[in-house]
């Protein structure tokens, strides 16, 4: 509340948004800890969906030998992206594998040949200026770009907007608003002139003159480098006041833009296309290199992790081989997160591997995630003054335990929430809002092809 | 596949996001509104004397009995710890005499707990305030031992005489100035009704202290200042413009702003959040109401004193209110 009346009094404020919460945000376990290399695995299981949209069909069969960069499962569907091997080796199994977020999905496992081979031709050297708009789009499919900061929807489908819907503004969300997460601020201290190209990249295939990087206040040493960075290109750093869900796509186009995405709508229905630090860096390698996604910046951390750090893993590597990475457990881990703790999925098993949208690795300790038995709403109205999307979230939590998932719907705008989780953070009575929400949200599905 | 994997877990919890939490929790809100009643409470036994003492003690302590026994029966667990039943007894205690006879504490402790609460469906449920209803219940059953108050050690030197009396109650008897002359002049009144010192129900005698815990109560930010601010400053101003007799805006606002039980009602029972709207404009809506029926039964009711049914009433519509105000939404602007 009170971030907004302060917001008023000066430009130089750090702009904010309406509700949100204040966590710790817990990033100095890594935040000062520089990108480590992973050494190169000795195996990888590289599921075939790691994006939302059409899954890869494997192109590749037991026993193939594959180089580092090469094609292993494609689709032809607009809405996919194709999948790299990430080591050069031997394709030793093509079967269902665990997965983080689809429980088992079919999966390419390779072991490593020790080499690391690149394809034939990669990396190379391009320059994206002397690039049609075509191309680059071209490329950025061919590199099996999405969106890395944890929903993975694919890069060139975004870049791609209907003619009547033109795009005047550019966002590089960097607000990593995500507790305990570092690796888009470690990526852009440490490969900054890869996030600036990919930006200037992104702007070029959109044709837009507008570009804004928002990020938190919290990283006032990434303000400064990307500042010093973007001098001259007519990119401009907005500063953002911390507080979370800073970093969600609509609260940030509201926050930068001033433009509210309608009910049901997209970005672009607004003329603004918002794009993850991590993708960007996707972007610039896939465009200037020739370099596909086969690797990413996690952070691996929590209060269970021995020694938290942010590391650059091939995709394919299971958590298991990155936590081990960071010596290990130090206490026995309650929870197990692919992402961050406010929007990240919870795991079942170390065994999973990292996929192009493990923006984090967190093994929380049972002190970190301060559980509770759920008690009935006492309509305190925390959840109401939080939620960034103006919504009643007690309420869409009272309807979903009763089943009422069509006036939720109907009267509470259940499908406007973004499932941030501010509302269960500041909850008293332990409400799990979220989890009614999502039930809520496939009954309705569910009804609808009832029908 | 695990041949490679040393790193080994027993057991995993699976949940929705997301997976971190605050530290607030039901009991700790429940005990702080409880702690916050505390220096009232502790004036009114300083005043009242160990009759003060007992009535409290028996109103928690049934509170407590009836929440305990209702939850067995029902199979429920048992959250008799959580602060809320003990919260309910303190301010049932807060809205009677000292002096009212044992057993009425306890019949309006379990109509309270049992009828109000419980059979809504306990904490979260209720749709009226729960100490209200006990005190509303134990008025049309015993109105006379209900309206006969005890003279505080301080204020008998005052009255001289005159006991069971309110200053409301000599307010609606005998007038402003009987009442004024009472205290002597103006200033001696606000005085005593500021700091404390008048006859009354146990924890509607010292407005400093109810103010300072409702202070640290939304400090806290465990209820929004709208709520008594609006309530308050509606008697305030009805009051002013149609309280007195010679004409608009000849009332005395600071009387009745002080005096009977707004401010422990606009502090510690308008700020239920159970029973009132969810959102801070609902909220305002409600205070606003509420001081607008305070008002109305104060100078045209029969009562001389209306905060009770006033906030019962506006408990009534709380419903209605979060039904028709709603938060501004996300994309519904432009």
């Amino acid at each position: 509340m009170s971030s907004g009346l302060q917001n008023q009094r000066g430009e130089s404020m750090a702009k904010s948004f309406r509700g949100g919460i204040h966590p710790d945000d817990r990033k100095r376990y890594t935040a000062a800890k520089p990108i480590e290399i992973a050494p190169v695995p000795q195996k990888v299981v590289i599921p075939t969906r790691q994006h939302l949209g059409a899954p890869c069909s494997p192109v590749v069969k037991v026993g193939d030998l594959v180089k580092k960069g090469q094609v292993v499962a494609d689709a032809q569907a607009f809405v996919s992206s194709p999948i790299h091997a990430s080591i050069s080796g031997k394709v030793v199994d093509v079967a269902d594998y665990p997965h983080p977020v689809f429980g088992y999905c079919p999966a390419v496992v390779i072991e490593s040949d020790g080499l690391d081979e690149w394809i034939e031709g990669v990396p190379l050297s391009r320059d994206w200026k002397s690039l049609d708009v075509s191309n680059l789009k071209d490329l950025i499919r061919q590199g099996g770009v999405v969106g890395m900061g944890g929903a993975a929807f694919p890069t060139h489908v975004k870049l791609a907007p209907p003619a009547e819907k033109p795009i005047d503004i550019f966002i590089l969300n960097a607000a990593e608003c995500e507790p305990f997460l570092t690796a888009d601020y470690r990526v852009m201290l440490e490969m900054t002139d890869r996030v600036i190209a990919g930006v200037q990249i992104l702007m070029k295939v959109l044709g837009v003159k507008q570009g804004f990087i928002g990020i938190e206040e919290n990283k006032p040493e990434a303000i400064a480098v990307i500042r010093k960075a973007v001098a001259g290109t007519g990119i401009e750093v907005v500063p953002l006041k911390t507080k979370y869900p800073q970093g969600a796509e609509k609260t940030l186009i509201k926050v930068i833009a001033n433009r509210e995405v309608p009910s049901g709508g997209l970005p672009m229905d607004v003329g603004v296309v918002v794009q993850n630090v991590g993708t960007a860096v996707a972007v610039a390698n896939a465009v200037e290199r020739g370099i596909p996604l086969v690797e990413r910046v996690t952070t691996v951390t929590g209060g269970a992790i021995a020694e938290p750090k942010n590391l650059l893993l091939r995709i394919g590597t299971t958590f298991a081989q990155a936590i081990e990475l960071c010596g290990g457990f130090k206490e026995e881990p309650a929870k197990l997160i692919m992402g961050g703790p406010m929007m990240g999925m919870a795991q079942c098993k170390t065994d999973v591997p990292i996929i192009k949208g493990t923006s984090g690795i967190l093994a929380l300790s049972a002190a970190d995630i301060n559980t509770g038995v759920e008690k009935p709403c006492i309509r305190c109205g925390r959840c109401v003054e939080a939620c960034p999307m103006g919504l009643v979230p007690s309420m869409l939590s009272i309807l979903g335990q009763r089943d009422l998932y069509q006036v939720a719907k109907e009267d509470y705008n259940l499908l406007d929430c973004v499932e941030c989780g501010s509302c269960v953070y500041v909850c008293p009575a332990k409400r799990n809002i979220v989890h009614y929400v999502k039930l809520s949200k496939a009954q309705n599905a569910a009804a609808a092809v009832k029908k | 596949m695990s041949a490679e994997t040393k790193i080994e877990v027993n057991r995993l919890t699976v949940s929705t996001s997301p997976h971190i939490r605050c530290d607030e929790s039901i009991s700790k809100i429940m005990w702080t509104v409880n702690a916050a009643l505390a220096p009232a409470a502790l004036f009114s036994i300083y005043q009242f004397g160990l009759p003060a003492l007992r009535t409290m003690v028996i109103c928690v302590l049934v509170a407590m009995a009836t929440e305990y026994l209702v939850l067995k029966w029902q199979n429920k667990p048992n959250v008799v710890g959580d602060g809320s039943a003990v919260l309910t007894g303190l301010l049932l205690a807060m809205n009677i005499p000292a002096t009212i006879p044992w057993y009425m504490p306890i019949v309006g402790a379990v109509v309270a707990i049992g009828i109000a609460k419980h059979t809504m469906g306990g904490l979260g449920f209720n749709i009226f305030n729960p100490a209200l209803v006990g005190r509303a219940f134990l008025l049309a059953s015993w109105p006379i031992a209900m309206t006969t108050w005890p003279t505080s050690a301080w204020m008998l030197s005052k009255v001289d005489g005159i006991t069971s009396a309110t200053p409301l109650g000599i307010l609606k008897l005998q007038g402003y100035e009987k009442l004024v002359a009472i205290f002597g002049d103006k200033m001696e009144m606000y005085k005593y009704l500021f700091i404390g010192g008048r006859g009354g129900s146990l924890g509607e005698t010292s407005a400093i202290l109810l103010i300072i815990g409702g202070a640290y109560l939304i400090y806290r930010g465990y209820i929004n200042w709208q709520v008594p601010v609006f309530m308050i400053g509606t008697v305030g101003l009805l009051t002013w413009a149609f309280g007195g007799h010679t004409g608009l805006f000849s009332g005395d606002p600071i009387l009745h702003m002080m005096s009977g039980g707004l401010i422990l009602g606009a502090f510690f029972m308008a700020t239920d959040m159970v029973t009132i709207p969810i959102t801070i404009k609902g909220q305002i809506i409600f205070a606003v109401g509420a001081g607008m029926l305070t008002t109305l039964i104060r100078l045209i009711g029969g009562y001389p004193e209306g905060v009770c049914y006033a906030i019962l009433l506006m408990n009534s519509v709380t419903p209605l209110i979060d039904r028709l105000i709603k938060p501004q939404k996300y994309g519904s602007g432009r």
